[in-house]
């Protein structure tokens, strides 16, 4: 076993000398994170708002009133009053306008004569985003409108209505916090990928290997050797891109010593698992296109069916059986409990399971497959 | 080196081959090779690029099975104990394999620990090696920083950091320039002088096989041509001794007047009248050429008399000169590139 402390102490020398590819492996994980974090999620504002009024009477003040509070609080659209149908299509169609809310010609009588008046919101659906918020405003207000019309004098006699209240159970969360978990797993992945893939191949293929085999080390050394540094690597990594992600997105009690305990272990288990997957994937391979060559598409197809940056509730059938099978996606959740939700080993105590379990499978399948010759 | 305390040169420290096999598809890489390697002798394998030398050595340092035959290295089977036989050879391969981004002596106190040896002991033994190989101001530089002959001297010191009793060369002075190969040379001369160790390299290099080597196989496509010292393979071919010369003008009869001479057997055309004459006895041949050109009102311009060459001996036995069997496409050996 001390054989292998030679393989470990030529890499580790080599990963904390030259500080290139530490850094390599902190970047991507780090962009993606201030980059997507910042690109998507952010609450939909300012939406502009064409509004034709076609009807004088009084029941569309109380409408016009209800959009004016939206405009000021959520501030999901900014009302701009058109004084007809025609030039506020015109302005839609040319883009100048998110959306035009209609309101027809005998508006308030109809709606006193309980005839249900039809108001009309056109939206431009080409942005899905855009258009659901807007969407999504407005049935509000319709859903407010349509309480059962209480006659003014009976107010103070108001029934107890049910209301649906939304407790959100953990404070409002940031995007750029939900995508942490991701970031961090990513650079376990990175770290894996370059070092135990990259340079690992461009070594054998230098002919650094064959000075290994030629010495009595034997192939348990040798596969415990490259999986141990690789962990070290990764853990190394993963921990500065936690540390360096959770302070530029604000992760509120970051240094609990508690969460710091289960983030490290959570660490070396996800290190683990992505770094025996890319010793079993390349324990065959000797040209040094191929890990670059896959590192892309690998890249892709775990980061993204992880639910990283998009719930997996969101996905299609066969999308989610490939986030189940991804040992991305319980590193993630394994994060994001830690790191948005509480502090506690219950939450995570599958996601370790699984990754542990994945890491065994896979490092048996890359001892079972690494030859040790040429 | 002496210093350093080594093991009394071992009863077993020798090679055996025999029949040895290799194909990789169709191609029979080594083809039948069997012979021995006594302890404490430089034994060579000289040949063109392609000729299997470095598979055999990939063979006979455990790196790669072979297809058929058997083998032992310090007596020790090369299939059934591959690890008894890693612990006994050093083995310095054809590409370097020593880490330019390491110091020199990082990458003898970790080569040392893939043998298991105690920290104190890594640093004290790579330290004197280094001074042995002329490389002990360099211990805290980088491997890159190296020259090329240096940098194959940290690769010897690499190789016998674990006190091997056999040491394995791949073409240990292919690619550096005259000074440094001289001091290559040196080395493993001395290595065998003074350590006793039994060293085995192979080169495709006439006049460094030549130098070195106690005995010596010719290979050429897999096969052992001739085995021999490399003094007594020179006597084998016959025209032992080889007179060049260059007249004015050329003779009229050309080379085969030349072949007329007493002890000739060969002449050869090298340019305008230049030739190339093989005979047994050099000085006498030259005599008879003088003899010739008086009597024929030539005069000689340059004549030079040299013994044959491991070249003539190849030419001899193979029907082609050691570099025009380089034809063969040369691959870096598994297919990857010298790093020089
Ligand atoms: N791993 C391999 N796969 C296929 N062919 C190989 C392999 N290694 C060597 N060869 C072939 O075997 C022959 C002998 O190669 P090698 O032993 O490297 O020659 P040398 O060292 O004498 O130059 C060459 O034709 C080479 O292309
Ligand atoms: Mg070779």
């Amino acid at each position: 076993m001390n054989r292998a402390l030679a393989i470990i102490e030529r890499d580790l020398r080599k990963f904390f000398r030259s500080p290139t590819l530490l850094i390599v492996t902190l970047v991507l994980p780090l962009v993606q994170l201030v980059v997507l974090g910042n690109a998507f999620g952010g609450n939909i504002r300012n939406v502009k708002l064409g509004v034709v009024t076609l009807d004088r009477g009084p029941e569309t003040v109380p409408l016009l009133r209800k959009l004016d509070a939206i405009a000021a609080n959520a501030r999901t659209f900014v009302p701009i009053a058109y004084s007809g149908q025609g030039r506020a299509m015109a302005a839609l169609k040319a883009g100048r306008l998110g959306a035009v809310l209609i309101i027809p010609p005998h508006y308030s009588r109809n709606l006193l004569l309980k005839l249900n008046p039809r108001v009309g919101l056109i939206v431009d659906n080409t942005d899905r985003s855009l258009s659901g918020a807007v969407e999504a405003a407005f049935n509000n207000i319709a859903q407010q409108m349509n309480q059962p019309f209480q006659p003014a004098r009976v107010a103070d006699l108001e029934p107890p209505y049910v209301r649906i209240a939304t407790v959100e159970l953990y404070p409002y969360i940031p995007y750029m916090q939900y995508l942490l978990p991701g970031s961090v797993t990513l650079a376990l992945f990175v770290t894996a990928m370059i070092g135990g893939g990259i340079v690992f191949i461009d070594d054998k293929s230098r002919g650094l290997h064959e000075g290994y085999l030629v010495t009595p080390i034997t192939k348990f050394e040798l596969v415990s050797g490259f999986v141990a540094s690789g962990v070290v690597k990764a853990i190394a990594s993963g921990l500065t891109v936690l540390i360096l992600g959770g302070i530029i997105s604000g992760i509120q009690d970051l240094f609990n010593p508690l969460r710091l305990l289960f983030l490290l272990l959570m660490t070396v288990v996800g290190a683990l698992a992505l770094i025996s997957m890319m010793f079993l994937l390349m324990a065959r391979v000797s040209d040094p296109l191929v890990p670059r060559a896959i590192f892309g598409v690998l890249n892709t197809l775990l980061f993204f069916p992880s639910g990283a940056v998009y719930p997996i509730e969101g996905f299609p059938p066969w999308m989610r059986v490939l986030a189940r099978v991804d040992p991305f996606t319980y590193a993630v959740h394994g994060y994001r409990a830690l790191l948005l939700k509480q502090v506690a080993l219950a939450p995570i105590g599958r996601d370790l399971l699984v990754l542990c379990v994945t890491t065994a499978l896979m490092l048996a399948g890359a001892s079972w497959a690494f030859k040790r010759s040429l | 080196m002496s210093e350093i305390s080594r093991k009394p040169p071992h009863e077993s420290a020798g090679i055996e081959v025999r029949h040895i096999c290799k194909r990789f598809g169709s191609l029979a890489a080594v083809d039948d090779i069997s012979f021995e390697v006594k302890p404490g002798e430089i034994f060579g394998l000289l040949g063109p690029n392609g000729a299997g030398k470095s598979t055999l050595i990939r063979i006979l340092t455990t790196l790669i099975d072979p297809t058929s035959g058997t083998a032992t290295v310090a007596g020790h089977d090369i299939v059934q104990a591959p690890y008894a036989v890693r612990e006994a050879i050093g083995v310095i391969p054809q590409n370097m394999t020593s880490d330019p981004d390491l110091t020199c002596e990082e990458n003898l106190t970790i080569h040392a620990r893939l043998y298991g040896m105690s920290g104190a002991r890594r640093k004290t033994l790579a330290r004197q090696l280094l001074e042995s190989v002329n490389l002990g101001k360099w211990g805290k530089a980088y491997a890159r920083t190296l020259s090329g002959g240096m940098r194959r001297r940290l690769e010897i010191a690499r190789g016998l950091i674990h006190q091997p009793r056999i040491l394995f060369l791949d073409e240990p002075t292919t690619g550096l320039d005259p000074v440094s190969r001289m001091s290559v040379w040196e080395m493993i001369s001395h290595l065998r002088d003074q350590q006793g160790l039994t060293l085995f390299l192979t080169t495709h290099y006439m006049d460094e096989a030549d130098r070195l080597c106690d005995r010596l196989a010719i290979v050429d496509r897999g096969k052992i041509v001739v085995l021999n010292s490399p003094a007594a393979l020179k006597t084998t071919v016959p025209g032992a001794s080889v007179l060049e010369t260059q007249l004015a003008p050329d003779l009229p009869g050309g080379a085969a007047e030349l072949e007329t001479l007493p002890g000739v057997h060969r002449v050869q055309k090298q340019g305008e009248a230049i030739y190339r004459i093989f005979s047994d006895h050099g000085p006498n041949a030259a005599e008879a050429l003088m003899e010739l050109a008086r009597r024929s009102g030539i005069e000689i311009k340059t004549l030079s008399i040299q013994s044959t060459t491991l070249d003539d001996v190849f030419l001899h036995f193979t029907g082609r000169g050691l570099h025009e069997a380089d034809a063969v496409p040369a691959r870096g050996g598994m297919g990857r590139t010298a790093p020089f």
